[in-house]
């Protein structure tokens, strides 16, 4: 048995690579031709090859037992990946740059003079109520003016094939090892097809990370001195704080091997004694990173990094206080953001969104949350979340009450349903929902990924993509179909 | 370099020889079990006791026989000192320091656990015993020689390198211990075994064919000793072991101490007299040396890692 295109169901969806059943988009042809050459063996050998490849690469995520050991789980990969064509990442990517641009002015802004806020743009009540603002960064002047060093947005595309921004993780988003990853796995099982179309390639992230991290040393000197400052080895993304800082060729430090001392000066504990640190791509949230100035319990953190930082002996990315703009009610206001510092309309759309906190948006939402997602503003990974048309009465009325209650934490979004792409099940394949998340840097310049990491529900009919939660993961090819 | 990251490459190193010696171990004893004669009574109690394991072994086990004594040092988790905790010790140390060590080092270490634990059966059963033993050995002698040829030979290395032959030297001197150990009455005309189970120690530490070379002559218990101890040029030997260790040190900053304490146990090997050495002279000597090599493993701890193993201490 091989498979069938005729037989993929499409309808209902925007599928990523198949037009309608039988006839695949262009830039994908090459890859729905391959793969209905296959017989059953051949995937049954290309599946074992790709699995082997992230069992022996010991690609992982973290999964904790009840021992208090860790448990390193293989990540879920599917096969088949999921194609856009240049041309429309062009314009994807020109979104992206726009947008992370413009909230970094917008978190500058709220730092120092609050301008969008005195010009009524930017309601002053949502700052106050945040719970990522950070009053002790008032002030701050962070090297080169930027404090969303790397940006994660996640890109979901609706059954009229519009890409729309979800959300933007401006605190510590991950996944990109994982994009490196799962396109070393493809081209362990499947090396032919990068001959057969221009597929842009992703692996030059780790450098451009690190000269960009180098670019806001505050230093300047030759090799500035750039770590990797991860939670530790129990923390579920640590299999990428350890993968990039090999990557990168720094060192990755625990919160333990750095001290801070009366100089305000971060250093290294080393083998020969104390070393000086210049930049910190920190992976530990704002409110562990420094007992002295955020939480007195973190035992991860480091007592007097934030003194280090405000006197400007370090840099941080990304810069403590930038997870303000990354929160769901800031999100309903970023086309305005971007009208207001560039002057110009968002390039990539957002979800339409209706803020609670303004009377009539809440009254609409009010009518009909039985049509209307509603999202709390400062949960992330879905959790607190309402999904109207599935939802029971009783919850519901109970997401009635406590909108009313606190409006200013809830935003409310129509249902969008997720594109599907090709998965396999077995040996053949079903259509399953997947969303994209690609990485901006922002230094002296600024970088996107191409394409990003793609993750996939892999259950039947689900739009949860969280690998905690039966998701996996897709390769992501960018192919420019006017190369080849 | 961190020290943190120092002491996690150091007890890598220490934790793979650990496994590769341990498979020795038991190798050694399974041999000499099939060439003696039926009616000597020796068994596998004596391995407990050269590591020292006793009383953690009488909590889970009532009997000290083959297959107690086989699951506590092979596959046992709450033995820290078996293959598969030692493997587990190494993985976990290499997966916190995979940014220093070359990719495929970690991938061979974490295949190495997930082959010992995958086959682990196998290990158990006297058929398949042998060939697991071997691949357990030659999996660590293949990832000790990807470490020499792909990881440049800095500070890191040389940490890796301390670690791993301060641990070999020890357990060479166990397993000679297997031997000293009360397994053989010393009388009752048992000569012609003796050589065997000298032979076997030989061979378990793939060391026979290099002592034919050198020695020449029959197989010989001082002359065994010796080349154990004493040799320069066998890597095996105790005190190339501690030379190697030694060698490493030089290249560290404030070696002064530790060094001065490798050379102590470098002088209490080339002091050794083989001839002298009655059964009960050697466990005493072995276990003076496994005293002193705590005591340099203490001090290498608290010259280079001390400051984490304090931080490690307050949480």
């Amino acid at each position: 048995m091989t498979i069938r295109w005729k037989d993929y169901r499409t309808t209902g969806f925007h599928d990523e690579l198949m037009r309608t059943a039988g006839r695949p988009r262009d830039a994908a042809r090459f890859l729905t031709h391959w793969l209905s050459r296959l017989k059953d063996d051949d995937i049954g050998e290309r599946k074992a090859a790709a699995e082997l490849a992230i069992q022996v690469m010991g690609i992982t995520f973290t999964v904790y037992n009840e021992e208090g050991g860790s448990i390193d789980r293989a990540w879920p990969f599917d096969l088949i990946p999921r194609i856009i064509s240049k041309q429309e990442w062009n314009s994807i990517e020109s979104g992206l740059r726009q947008r992370v641009r413009a909230l970094n002015l917008f978190i500058d802004d709220l730092y120092h003079e609050q301008k969008i806020i005195k010009e009524g743009i930017f309601p002053r009540e949502l700052i106050a109520n945040s719970v990522n603002f950070r009053k002790q960064c008032m002030g701050m002047d962070p090297p080169l003016g930027v404090w969303a060093h790397i940006c994660g947005s996640d890109l979901i595309r609706d059954r009229d094939g519009t890409v729309y921004v979800l959300e933007d993780n401006l605190r510590v988003p991950s996944g990109v090892s994982y994009m490196l990853e799962n396109r070393k796995v493809m081209k362990r099982a499947a090396p032919e097809l990068f001959e057969q179309a221009m597929i842009m390639p992703v692996d030059d992230y780790p450098s451009q990370l690190f000269d960009m991290l180098a670019s806001l040393s505050p230093r300047v000197v030759e090799h500035p001195e750039v770590v990797v400052l991860t939670p530790g080895i129990y923390n579920s993304a640590y299999f990428e704080h350890s993968y990039l800082a090999q990557q990168m060729g720094c060192e990755l430090v625990e919160g333990a091997d750095l001290i801070v001392l009366e100089d305000d000066i971060v250093y290294m504990r080393t083998i020969e004694g104390l070393s000086r640190v210049d930049v910190i791509y920190r992976r530990i949230d704002d409110l562990f990173l420094d007992p002295e100035a955020f939480r007195k319990d973190s035992l991860v953190g480091v007592p007097g990094l934030f003194r280090a930082w405000r006197r400007g002996t370090v840099a941080l990315a990304n810069a403590p206080g930038c997870g303000v703009a990354d929160d769901k009610v800031v999100y309903a206001y970023v086309p305005e953001i971007i009208k207001y510092y560039l002057g110009e309309d968002a390039l990539l759309p957002n979800v339409p969104t209706f803020r609670c906190n303004d009377p009539d948006q809440r009254k609409h939402v009010l009518a009909n949350l039985d049509k209307l997602v509603v999202k709390p503003a400062n949960e992330s990974g879905g959790y607190g979340m309402l999904i109207g048309p599935q939802a029971s009465k009783r919850a519901r009325s109970e997401f009635a009450r406590l909108i009313r209650n606190d409006p200013r934490n809830y935003v409310a979004q129509p249902l969008i349903t997720l594109s599907t792409a090709p998965t396999f099940v077995d040996t053949h394949v079903e259509p399953r929902h997947l969303d994209l998340r690609p990485f901006i840097l922002s230094g002296d310049s600024q970088y996107v990924t191409m394409g990003g990491l793609t993750r996939v529900a892999l259950r039947k009919g689900s739009t949860v993509v969280n690998s905690s939660q039966g998701g996996g993961s897709k390769d992501t090819w960018v192919v420019d179909t006017e190369e080849s | 370099m961190l020290s943190r990251v120092a002491n996690r490459i150091y007890w890598m190193a220490r934790n793979m020889e650990r496994a590769e010696n341990m498979a020795r171990l038991v190798n050694v004893n399974a041999h000499l079990l099939l060439d003696l004669p039926l009616r000597v009574q020796v068994g596998w109690r004596p391995l407990v006791e050269i590591l020292g394991s006793e009383a953690l072994f009488e909590n889970r086990h009532d009997e000290y026989d083959e297959r107690n004594v086989i699951r506590f040092l092979v596959g046992e988790q709450q033995n820290p000192s078996s293959i598969i905790s030692s493997l587990a010790g190494a993985r976990e140390n290499a997966r916190t320091v995979r940014d220093i060590i070359p990719r495929e080092a970690w991938e061979q270490i974490n295949e190495l656990y997930l082959y010992a634990r995958k086959y682990l059966q196998s290990a158990y059963g006297q058929r398949g015993r042998y060939d697991y033993l071997n691949a357990i050995i030659l999996r660590n002698q293949q990832v000790t020689g990807l470490l020499a040829g792909t990881m440049s030979h800095d500070t890191g290395y040389a940490f890796l390198r301390a670690g791993r032959n301060l641990e070999r030297s020890d357990m060479t001197s166990r397993i000679i211990d297997v031997r000293s150990a009360d397994l053989l009455p010393g009388e009752g005309g048992l000569t012609p075994f003796e050589n065997i189970q000298w032979m076997s120690v030989l061979k378990s530490l793939t060391a026979y064919q290099m002592y034919r070379r050198e020695v020449r002559l029959q197989v010989r218990r001082p002359d065994v000793i010796a080349f154990l101890f004493k040799n320069p040029l066998f890597p095996r030997s105790i005190y190339h072991c501690i030379s190697t260790v030694a060698d490493c040190l030089a290249e560290l900053p404030h070696n002064e101490a530790p060094l001065r304490h490798a050379s102590h146990l470098q002088r209490m090997m080339s002091d050794v007299n083989p001839d002298k050495l009655d059964q009960q002279g050697l466990h005493r000597l072995i276990d003076d040396f496994q005293q002193g090599v705590a005591e340099l493993d203490r001090q290498i701890t608290e010259t280079y890692f001390y400051s984490v193993a304090q931080e490690q201490a307050s949480v």
